[in-house]
Order: C-alpha cells, then structure tokens, then sequence
C-alpha cells in the first residue's frame, strides 16, 4: 500500500508540474478547450486514484472539481473567472494535501467546504489562495525500466572490462601500485554492481497485487468460492525475473481453482469448508526465491493421471506400472498431456504443465510438487534471485572449461573414494554415491570427446531428479555474469548461455536439464529400488533413539515423516502446551525430557495421514526391526511397553496415546479375541493395536481355521464385515458424526475402549 | 552508392554491404561449441563480449578449410554478434550494385547467399549477405 500511495505522490507532483503552465495558460483562455481538457484529466485521475487508496479528502475535492469541469465540458456552464479561479484553488489545494501526505503532517481541512461552494453558480468569487507549498526535498524518481535495462547491460559490460583489464595486467607483471588501484576498481565495480542490481529488484507484489482479482474472478466463473492468503509480498525479485514469473503463476493458479478445488458440494461431502483455500507465498532462501501455491483441494489423483497418460499414448502402462507414487505425480509436466478433456475455459486450453516446466528452467529454476491426495496439493516454485549474474562452478573437460550453475550442484565428489562405485549396467552408467544410486552421465563422452576414465563426479539436481555428471576437473567458484548464446548454439541443448570469465576465454555454462534430457534420463530408476528394498523387508522396521531423558525408545518408522534438527528457539511452551514453528507452520510437540543447554534438537516429524506432530529426541540411533512381543505398559502414557531387542529393554512410544493427547485410564476388561478388519489397516495396526493389546484383548488382523472373532474393530464400515457373528465396533476419521451413525471417532479412546467392553460383555 | 567490403571467401572474391558489417577483426583463440552444428566453429572473445565464429566454407556447403583463417568480419543479427571467417580483404569502395544477370545459376550455398554483383573495373563479384550465413536464425524463430 505504501508504494502505490508513494506512487501516487510522485505521479500527482509530475502531473501537477507539468499542469502548471496549463493552468496559466487555462487562466487566460478560459475556452481552450486543450487545457481544459488536460485539467480535466488531471482530477479525473486523482478522483479514481483516491478512491483506490482511501484519501477521502482527496476524492471529496476532486470529485466536486470534476464535476464543475464536467459541466464546462458539455456546455452547460460557462468557464467565467470565478469558476476558473475556483477549479484553480481546488488543483492548488489537492497539490498541498499530497505534500502534506508525504511530508506525514496534517492538514487543516477548514476551508475546504469554503472551496466546492465556490464552485457552484452564484458563489463568491474567492482569491486563489496562494499559500507557499511546504514541499518536503524529494526522496525519489521515476525512472524508465529501459533505462535501468541499460544500465544493468552497461553493468555488465564494465565487469567484463574490468577482468580483462585485469588480466592483461596480470599477463604483464605490471608493478604492485598499479595492481593495487585495480583491486580498488574491483571492489568499487563489484559494489556498484550490487547497487545496480538492487535497483532492477522489485517487491513480488508487484506480480501478487494481481491475484486476488484473478482467483475471484476464475473462481466466479466456475462456480467456486475461493478464498486467497497471499504471504510474503514485500520478497525483492529482479524485475525480469517477476515478468518471467507471471504466466506460469497464473497458469498454476488457475489449474489449482479449476482442477484443484472442488465445487462446495464435493467439498461437504469430504467434510472440507465449501470455501476453498488458496495460498500463495514467496520467501527467500539464499540466493533463491520460494513461491509457493497450496490449496486444499482434491490433490492430484495419480492413479487417474497415470491412466491418462497411458490411453494418450505418451508412455506404456508397464512403463507407469513401475514407476514411484512420485514419478507418477511428475506425469503431469509429461508434454503432450492437457486437460483437454476437461475443457471449462479456464485451464485445458492444451497448455500444459510441461511449458510450465519449462518456463521455469529456462530461467535456471525448478519445480516442486507436494501431493497430498484429497487434501490438496502444494507447489513451490524456486528462481535464481537474478538472472544476469549467476553464481558457477567451473568444471573441466579433456581441455575445456565449462560452468555449472552453483544452484543446481548438489555435492562434488571424487572418484575413488571408499563410497563411491561407478557400474555399467548394460552400456549405461550408473554412480553410486553412498547408498544413493543415480544415473552416470559421462559429460566428455556426450560432447564427442576422447573417452577418458571419469575423476571427479558432479551430482546435479533437476526437476524429477538427480544425476551424476562425470568431468575431469572441478575449478573454481565464479560469479560469471552470463548471457544467452547464439540460437545455433543454443540449438544443441547441452548450454545454459555464453560468458566470459578472468582468463579472458569463452566459457559456455551448461544446462543440466538439457543434458539429462539428452541424455534420455528417465527418473524412475532410483525410487525404484527404493521401493524394492522396502518390499523385500518383512514386518515393521522401527526407529531407535536415545530420549531428552536419556530413556532408549523406539517408534514405527512408518509415522515417521522425517526426523531434522531445529533450533530450541523453534520450541515455545504456547497456549497451553509445547509448540514447534517449523516450515512456516506450528505444530504440537511432545518432550519427555528438557533440552538445557542444547541449540538443537533433532525432532521426529510424525504423521498418521493427516495430522503431524513433533516428538523432540536426544539422538537417532538406528532403524532396527520390530519385535512381535510387546509387553503392555501398566498405564497409559507415552509409552506402550516394552520390547526386547538384543537383551536390551527398550520403550516403544504409544502413538495412539501420543496423537489423542489423552492420557483417561483405559477400562480393564478381559475381551476376548479382537479382529482388526477394514481398508485402513495400517492405522489399526500401527495405532490401535498396542491400545487394544495394553487393555489386554488379544488382536489379530486375519483369523486363522477354527478361531472365532470376539469382537470386530472395523474403519468407514464401506466394507462388508466378514464374520457376522461377532458384535461389531466401528470407528470414523472424522471427529463430528454424521447423523444417527453409532461409530466412534477413532482417537476418542475412553469412547473407544468403553465400545469394546460393552460389545465384549454382551457377548 | 552504398559502400561494399570486398573480401575473399573460400578462393572466390564477393562483395558484402557495409550496412552488414559492424567492424572487421582478427580473432584470437576459439573456444570450440561441442554438439553445435559443424559451421558453428566455436566462441571467440572480442573485446569484451563474445563472439560466435562462423565457419564460412562450411555454411556455404563447401569442404572445410584448414582452420587458419582468423580474419573475420563481425556482424549483427538479432542482436547476437557473429564472427564472420574470410580468408582475406581486398578494399572497400563504392558500387552501384545489379541484379545477377539472367540465366546465371549459383551453386551449392553460393545461391542462398548471392544477392547481385558489383562491377570491379569490368570484373563481375558477387554480392553476398551475411546473414544467411548465421544458422539457427530462422528455423529456431519458431
């Protein structure tokens, strides 16, 4: 807001200055119709303006002006001197009002009632009331865009100058006084270049003011109601970068309402708000900015996406079959594909989300997608925070120098070391960088270099994936001010732009994107053997740690979302309870023990599907496998039992106690055999389980021959419950029931227990 | 009369317009462009900016040279700075330039680069522009 008024300001001053001579000149000639045309321009802007910005007395003013010139305009009233002179102490009047805004002092408004009644025929006539101005000295200009494009280019240029200025020098051995006013060049030219580079940056407002209106409006048209957080506006973007930004935003934006958003009635069904929820934010990450876009709508369904792309022919339904539930989520930059058969005049025009894509790695950024089916889905978008000076690390080939953008290069290592492998499998080549196995691309071979053996491995990071680029030589660390090469060098895909660094020679950056794309690297490779490795495991692995209160535990490591430090400044003990700020949101946190004296502490993310919690700890220890016998805790608390692993007694976590948050004594029964039935039963298992068992029921999630349920614990009974003997207990995710339903909220745990004990005792 | 630069290409002289010709040089090192197209000959410094360095003899469809050209003429097209090779330059002076005389059919790449001819005292050269020496620029426009 203070921007536009700032604008205001100055684009009043300018037009007022400029007004100046018209008003003269209108003065004498008060049938020009020029000039009074030009005045009549004037009010009219700032009438709309104050509108815009609330300066009701403004608007007051203006309004009353514009009105008279109106009428002047049709003929309906003659400009005679007193009219004029009245229009004229209006404008001067408007011209003090906008002085004392920016100077920040008030203005007395007495007399401003005096001026509109000086406009209406039969008024007296006024005296220009020429009070000197009180102008604050001005603190800003506006300047053309071009002008700073030039400057930035000149910017350019004059580093390019300077290093070879330098070396030249160097090549000379010229003597230390004359290095010695180089190097204050330097300094002056590198901070200049800040200078200048801070000038061309401007608040992402700039591209979010647009939004609002935007989602509104998509949203109308559709039938939706959305409503629109905007987070981190005031997040400094080089101007090119916001222009850049523009389409791809709109167009996500877009696909979030159309696609994303369910219509209200779908939203009740889910026992979503019917308004939807849309947030856009931008923060800055070191040289990186974040825009984020997450709505709360169905999420990207990728079993339906998948399908689609198989019925359009872009990859063969083994080729998906195989692929990670991510690579499944990233078919939606695969080209080609639209959402055309959804055509709703709002997205599906066939652009699809690959120009998106590639939109945004043209300008050295990438793309992240976070799906959360049915509960929505978060893209983050990151951008170099310029794009004329880039920060590289030069690689060489053979004897050729090439930069890397720093952004894209995840780590450097070297060949040879103790964790690294290099296989061929096939004729591919395959890295493995400690226990992580990646995709080898051999950057000699694929430029037609003698084959050499590979010495240092680049691990890069594009959007879908990792690689390892394989060089000879890793060099230095440069900011190289790079510009776009030539359209046929360009055409080859393998580079990012042209520069010319200190030594004096050309130096091509390359483009990491390009050459994976070249390469024909299909990022599936990896996550699946992941997945094979996690298959081939039988029975649930488990995290060991050392508790805050040196206590040795074990959690599932199925719940476990993540485990990261976080400094103990994150932690607050805030309405009612602990609470940890992490990734710009607040989540519950539970300490068995103090963090004194530690600036970190390492936090267990836990996650049952839907709600997330921290669990703080002392140290991760080890994943190891859980053992089937549990011995039940004697109350209930955040422990569950006990386990036995290697002769050590080790506490394992009550994740059930830990997500209910209610520590209610649970009614001892003696019920007998409990069958765990339903689709959800990896929630039963992992959450129930222990609670059942720490009450003392027996609990199996199939029966064997001969054995006889005693009680059926089923979720959403949408299945039909096999063993129609046994009295059944059902339980729902939702806290709230809907009508006369006899389920039981799956964390009410008294409500729960005392269930099963009534189902048990009426047996 | 528009001012021509004569030059000789690949053992033939030609004329280019002035116009075309931002300034010529002799380059220094090239850095060579792996994967570019073979009349890409790589990226050359020049002063302080960078220069694509044509390969002549390869753009006009004709064996490559030795590569010991180094005399160029720069050139702009959409705003990127080509390096021209030639092996020579002769002159540069005034013409009234003509159209090709009727039935005079180029060859190779000379027919997509020959635009007329300039009379050398009685000695017919051939005028050629630069820029469709450049590859890339049209097809990638779209």
């Amino acid at each position: 807001m203070d921007d536009l008024l700032q604008e205001f300001i100055a684009e009043t001053r300018e037009t007022l200055e400029a007004l100046s001579g018209e008003i003269v000149a209108w003065e004498s000639a008060p049938d020009d119709r020029e000039r009074l045309d030009a005045i009549f321009r004037f009010v009219h802007t700032v009438k709309g303006s104050c509108g815009f910005l609330d300066l009701p007395r403004l608007a007051r003013l203006s309004h009353a002006a514009e009105d008279v010139l109106a009428a002047v305009r049709s003929g309906e009233r003659s400009p005679d001197t007193r009219l004029v002179n009245a229009v004229l102490a209006i404008v001067d009047r408007i011209g003090e009002i906008v002085e004392a805004i920016d100077a920040g002092h008030a203005l007395d408004d007495t007399g401003e009632d005096l001026l509109i009644a000086a406009l209406d025929t039969g008024s007296e006539a006024i005296a220009s009331s020429a009070a000197p101005v009180m102008r604050s000295p001005t603190r800003s200009v506006r300047l053309n865009v071009d002008l700073l494009d030039r400057m930035m280019s000149g910017m350019s240029d004059m580093v390019l100058a300077r290093n070879e200025l330098a070396r030249r020098l160097r090549d000379e051995g010229v003597d230390p006084t004359i290095e010695a006013a180089l190097e204050r060049l330097s300094l002056t030219v590198a901070e200049m270049r800040d200078t200048v580079t801070r000038t061309r940056m401007q608040k992402i407002e700039a591209l979010f003011s647009a939004l609002p209106r935007m989602v509104r409006d998509t949203a109308a048209e559709l039938g939706k109601t959305v409503t629109l957080h905007i987070e981190g506006s005031d997040v400094e973007l080089d101007r090119e970068m916001i222009e850049m930004m523009r389409d791809p935003l709109v167009h996500i934006i877009r696909n979030a309402i159309d696609h994303g958003i369910e219509p209200a009635a779908d939203r009740r069904t889910a026992g979503k708000r019917e308004t939807g929820w849309l947030n856009v934010a931008a923060r800055q990450s070191g040289n990186q900015i974040v825009i984020e876009i997450a709505d709360d709508g169905r999420g990207i369904d990728t079993a339906r996406l998948a399908a689609k792309v198989v019925s359009a022919g872009l990859r063969s339904d083994a080729e998906v079959r195989v692929m990670s539930e991510q690579a499944r989520l990233e078919l939606v930059f695969e080209p080609g594909l639209s959402t055309k058969d959804i055509v709703t005049g709002i997205s599906g025009r066939g652009v699809g989300m690959d120009v998106v894509r590639a939109n945004v790695e043209q300008i050295g950024g990438r793309i992240e997608l976070a799906n959360q089916p049915g509960k929505g889905l978060r893209i983050a978008i990151h951008v170099p925070l310029t794009l004329s000076i880039m920060s590289t690390i030069g690689v060489g080939v053979r004897d050729q120098r090439f930069a890397i953008s720093r952004q894209t290069i995840e780590e450097i290592v070297r060949v040879g070391a103790e964790s690294i492998r290099i296989d061929r499998l096939g004729d591919t080549l395959m890295a493995t960088v400690r226990d992580r196995r990646m995709p080898l691309i051999d950057l000699g071979n694929l430029l037609g270099f003698a084959t050499s053996e590979p010495v240092m491995l680049v691990i890069v990071s594009v959007s879908g994936g990792s690689y390892a680029l394989a060089v000879d030589a890793v060099l230095d660390h440069e900011e190289l001010v790079i510009k776009p090469a030539a359209p046929a060098v360009m055409a080859t895909g393998v580079y990012a732009g042209q520069t010319l660094p200190d030594s004096g020679l050309p130096m091509l950056m390359l483009d990491c994107a390009g050459i994976a794309q070249l390469a024909g690297l299909v990022f599936t490779r990896e996550i699946v053997i992941e997945e094979d490795i996690v298959a081939a495991v039988p029975g649930v692995q488990a995290l060991m740690f050392d508790d805050l209160d040196g206590v040795r535990r074990i959690v599932p490591l199925s719940v476990i979302d993540r485990v990261e430090p976080v400094p103990v400044s994150a932690i607050r003990h805030a309405a009612g309870r602990l609470r940890l700020s992490v990734d710009g949101a607040i989540i519950p946190l539970v300490a068995l023990g103090s963090w004194e004296g530690r600036a970190n502490v390492s936090v267990l993310r836990l996650r049952d599907g839907t709600v997330e919690l921290g669990y703080a700890i002392g140290e991760a220890l080890d994943i190891v496998q859980l053992p089937d016998t549990l011995v039940a805790a004697h109350d209930s608390g955040p422990i569950a039992g006990v386990v036995a692993i290697d002769g050590d007694q080790i506490e394992v976590i009550d994740l059930h106690w830990l997500f209910s948050s209610h520590a209610d004594p649970c009614a001892a029964s003696d019920a007998p055999l409990c069958l765990l039935e339903g689709a959800d039963s990896a929630w039963l298992t992992t959450f129930l389980k222990p609670v059942l068992e720490a009450a003392g029921y027996r609990v199996t999630t199939g029966l064997r021959p001969g054995e006889q349920a005693g009680i059926v614990v089923t979720m959403d009974c949408d299945c039909p419950v096999a063993c129609a003997g046994a009295p059944v207990v059902r339980l729902r995710r939702d806290a709230e029931a809907d009508g006369n339903d006899d389920s039981i909220f799956r964390y009410d745990r008294p409500g729960l227990l005392a269930a099963l004990a009534k189902s048990a005792g009426g047996r | 009369m528009p001012l021509f630069l004569i030059a000789r290409i690949a053992g033939r002289t030609v004329a280019i317009e002035s116009s075309q010709v931002e300034s010529v040089v002799d380059i220094g090192a090239v850095i060579p462009v792996p994967r570019a197209e073979r009349h890409v000959r790589g990226l050359a410094a020049l002063r302080s900016r960078v220069v694509t360095v044509i390969e002549t003899r390869a753009a006009l469809g004709l064996p490559a040279g030795d590569g010991s050209a180094m005399r160029a003429v720069i050139t702009v097209v959409e705003g990127h700075h080509y390096a021209v090779l030639v092996d020579a330059l002769e002159d540069v002076a005034a013409f009234d330039p003509m159209p090709l005389s009727a039935g005079v059919a180029l060859d190779r790449g000379w027919q997509r680069v020959g635009r007329g001819i300039v009379d050398r005292d009685g000695e017919p050269i051939l005028v050629i522009a630069l820029d469709v020496l450049i590859p890339g620029t049209v097809a990638l426009a779209a």
